[in-house]
């Protein structure tokens, strides 16, 4: 039940977060002072935060999807297995996103 | 010779499937919905490890690195597919809650609105920076 109100949920927030997308390119199209203010705001630590809610909610989302393909297929859909499949990946979601950001720092630093 | 459908439809099955059929569009919707949810896997996969590759990067060189054109195409794909998918969630959305007839259809005109406006300020975004302008 959780898992599955998630996935609209988390879908909703990449709705919106398309907003985020269209800002940072449109601000790396214009001149650099645009490009350092949004640069700035999403690094500041309310930005990294809100990226990494946005970045958990993509990977959630996508796994949530592959979920329901399987699930297309026929495959999965026991009442067991498909609470079992719910909860990995709500786990797997967290541990991928956390991984994801841990390999951007390590690529970069700061 | 006798009708196999009764009334005055005079359409085949498989047209009242592929185009207003009794839930209005058969199944594109659910069709493009798979569609862009799998073209969306390898997409969001290269956008999270484009943005890796990009964590400290300044002006020039994220500049530089969208222009590339393997990337813009890439990038361009990536919207595509992925407002073409969320327009199609959402709508789900706004018609499993919103009831009313008028909010409903205001809401999913604005759904529509808002995937183009979207849609408009990154693929020019992307043209610019990929075109050197």
């Amino acid at each position: 039940m959780l898992v599955s109100i998630l996935h609209r949920i988390t879908g909703g927030a990449l709705y919106v977060g398309t907003l985020l997308l269209a800002a940072w390119l449109l601000a790396a199209a214009g001149p650099e002072r645009h490009f350092d203010t949004v640069n700035g705001i999403f690094g500041s630590w309310f930005g990294r935060l809100v990226l990494f809610g946005y970045s958990w909610a993509l990977v959630n989302h996508m796994l949530g999807g592959i979920r329901h393909l399987f699930w297309d297929t026929g495959g999965g859909l026991e009442k067991h297995t498909a609470s079992r499949l719910a909860w990995a990946q709500l786990g797997a979601s967290i541990v991928l996103t956390i991984l994801v950001w841990i390999v951007g720092y390590m690529a970069r630093g700061t | 010779m006798t009708m196999a459908s009764s009334g005055k439809d005079m359409r085949t099955p498989l047209g009242r499937v592929r185009g207003l059929g009794s839930a209005r569009e058969g199944t594109g919707h659910f069709w493009r919905q798979r569609l862009t949810a799998i073209a969306n896997i390898p997409l969001t996969l290269f956008f999270i490890g484009f943005l890796i590759s990009l964590n400290g990067a300044g002006y020039a060189e994220t500049r530089n690195a969208i222009s590339n054109p393997f990337v813009a195409l890439v990038l361009f794909l990536f919207i595509i597919s992925g407002l073409i998918h969320m327009r199609l969630g959402m709508q789900v959305i706004i018609e499993d809650y919103i009831h009313g007839e008028g909010g409903k259809l205001a809401l999913l005109v604005l759904n529509t609105l808002f995937t183009i406006a979207i849609g408009a300020a990154i693929g020019f975004a992307l043209l610019k920076i990929a075109f050197g302008v």
